[in-house]
């Protein structure tokens, strides 16, 4: 009964679906369309299509080098969220210890606060700690913020693993160095690789944290930031067009490798434990 | 099963490293608020004179009450945005709903600087839309409010809130059992009443962890009015970014960065209270 052409029986909700997906849209295509605009961003409709933009963005050596700044801090924040959210996921999972519960909603702060709370934090602290805010300071912010993402995923995979397996492994004589290299690690590689993406997607896009914690090197959003300052040019539209496709094309793997039932449920990374 | 080696190898580095990088931190913040700070360069002196500053100044008063208005306005307006199309895509969307899920949460995880920019590009008065609107011959002079006005900071907001507060209140949707909805409708209820009687309670908690999201994270935005938003929306996180830059009281900063953090925690624990009363689990 409810399952005979749903859709039909609510033609208002679907037409409403339709114009929100479209709100969420639009700016995206409005974007990417300016992009290619020769005479710049604005005016109706675009006219005179040209690849210029995306030819003076490659020329541009002030972007590509934030672009490596912020390849560099995305892959240490991706090795450092992992390895110490892989341990804090099996705390978690595996060990009692005084202010468990504490710890547990600590390392979820950083996600749900606004970012301008983590990063005054930090701020503060590097200030306090006589660190020169460099792009070591942004590696530690983001590294450390991102811890979140990292113990959600694979404590959530945790979880959801059969513990017979390694013990099997440690009643057949294994060491557990070896249990967790040979049993524990590969049954979570697809958490790794799926935490390991989002992060690498967050680091690459963040700016709130950043904002406060940058030195005299940009990161790419913060590049993009300066030069908003200046004005508008469809060399903006350009980069930031190739930033969504990336982004999009990350965003899909990981969820590909979801789907195939390890790690969190997307919803379970928002939701408070 | 892990011996007591295992659990401190596993437990130790994290916790360290959250109680250095994350606790510590955050505990500056509290310290900083009650410190004052003398010929540019902040002094350990103990002192209430910056909450004495907060209220004695009616304007962080009044901005703190615009931030709210502001987040509050972004909040209801996600909410009716995303409760229907979470809604939408839980009971109607028949095979279509995996792909249509997936368009919802790739938005989600993409660039807050490159969806607030599209904006920027949109609403300007050479923008998008007021080349749009001229060419359609609705306006003949480019409109000057789209941009730089408190509406324009909710209409960015809400945009990049909506999937934020799409996600919880699917979940809860899906965890609805479908037996419930089919019972109350055998029972001769009408779509109306299955839906305020059985639907809606039972996904409260997904709503309020939405709302809640959406509220807290706006409430600590500062790039939204510096993009889009201009002076006549400054909110509160912009007055603690500027005593952390070019006026230079970090002290002063920090006790307002304790508000919102205060605001921000009980708003949290409050809704998780609530969220725990109403689940059926």
């Amino acid at each position: 009964m409810s399952s005979a052409n749903p859709s039909r029986r609510a033609p208002f909700l679907a037409i409403y679906a339709a114009l929100v997906f479209c709100f969420v849209y639009l700016p995206i295509v409005v974007l990417v369309a300016y992009s290619f605009n020769r005479d710049g961003v604005g005016g109706f409709p675009p006219r005179h299509f040209t690849l210029d933009w995306y030819r003076q963005l490659f020329a541009d050596q002030g972007i590509w080098n934030s672009v490596l700044n912020s390849l560099i801090i995305a892959l240490g924040s991706v090795a450092l969220a992992l390895v110490l959210g892989l341990l804090a996921a099996l705390a978690l999972d595996r060990a009692e210890f005084p202010g468990k519960a504490l710890f547990r909603r600590l390392v979820l702060l950083p996600l749900i606060l606004p970012g301008i709370i983590t990063g005054l934090s930090l701020l503060m602290f590097a200030n306090v700690a006589g660190m020169q805010l460099s792009l070591f300071t942004v590696f530690l912010g983001h590294g450390t913020a991102l811890i979140s993402i990292a113990t959600t995923e694979l404590f959530a995979s945790l979880q959801k693993m059969d513990r017979k397996q390694e013990e099997a492994s440690l009643d057949l004589g294994a060491t557990p160095w070896q249990t967790f290299w040979r049993i524990t690690l590969p049954n979570l590689k697809l958490s790794l690789i799926a935490a390991g993406l989002l992060i690498f997607t967050l680091s690459m896009d963040e700016i709130a944290v950043t904002f406060f914690l940058i030195g005299a090197d940009n990161t790419l959003p913060l590049e993009i930031w300066a030069r908003l300052r200046r004005g508008i040019t469809p060399e903006i539209n350009a980069v930031s067009s190739l930033i969504f496709a990336v982004s999009v094309a990350l965003i899909i793997i990981w969820y590909r490798i979801r789907v195939r039932g390890i790690g969190a449920e997307p919803q379970e990374i928002l939701e408070r434990p | 099963m892990y011996s007591r080696l295992y659990k401190t190898i596993v437990s130790a580095p994290p916790l360290l490293w959250v109680g250095l990088f994350l606790l510590l931190p955050y505990a500056l913040i509290f310290a900083h608020s009650f410190w004052a700070v003398r010929e540019g360069v902040v002094v350990h002196e103990w002192s209430l004179r910056n909450i004495h500053t907060l209220i004695s100044n009616p304007v962080y008063f009044e901005v703190l009450l615009r931030t709210m208005r502001i987040a509050a306005s972004v909040m209801l307006f996600s909410l009716l945005l995303g409760y229907p199309l979470a809604y939408y895509l839980s009971f109607h969307a028949g095979p279509r709903k995996e792909l249509l899920y997936q368009l919802v949460i790739v938005p989600l995880w993409v660039s807050y600087l490159v969806r607030g920019y599209a904006w920027k590009t949109i609403l300007g008065s050479t923008g998008v839309l007021n080349g749009f609107l001229q060419y359609l011959h609705i306006t003949q002079q480019p409109v000057g409010y789209f941009l730089y006005s408190p509406f324009a900071v909710v209409l960015m907001l809400t945009h990049i809130y909506t999937p934020f507060v799409f996600l919880p209140i699917y979940a809860a949707l899906e965890h609805i059992p479908r037996p419930l909805v089919e019972a109350s409708q055998d029972l001769g209820a009408s779509p109306h009443s299955t839906f305020f009687r059985v639907i809606l309670p039972l996904s409260i908690p997904g709503l309020l962890a939405g709302a809640t999201f959406a509220f807290v994270l706006s409430l600590g935005d500062f790039l939204a009015p510096l993009l889009v938003g201009g002076p006549s929306s400054t909110m509160i996180a912009n007055i603690v970014q500027s005593l952390f830059g070019a006026a230079n009281d970090w002290p002063l900063g920090a006790s307002i960065s304790v508000c919102i953090l205060l605001i921000t925690v009980s708003l949290l624990f409050l809704t998780e209270r609530v969220e725990k009363r109403w689940s059926f689990k």
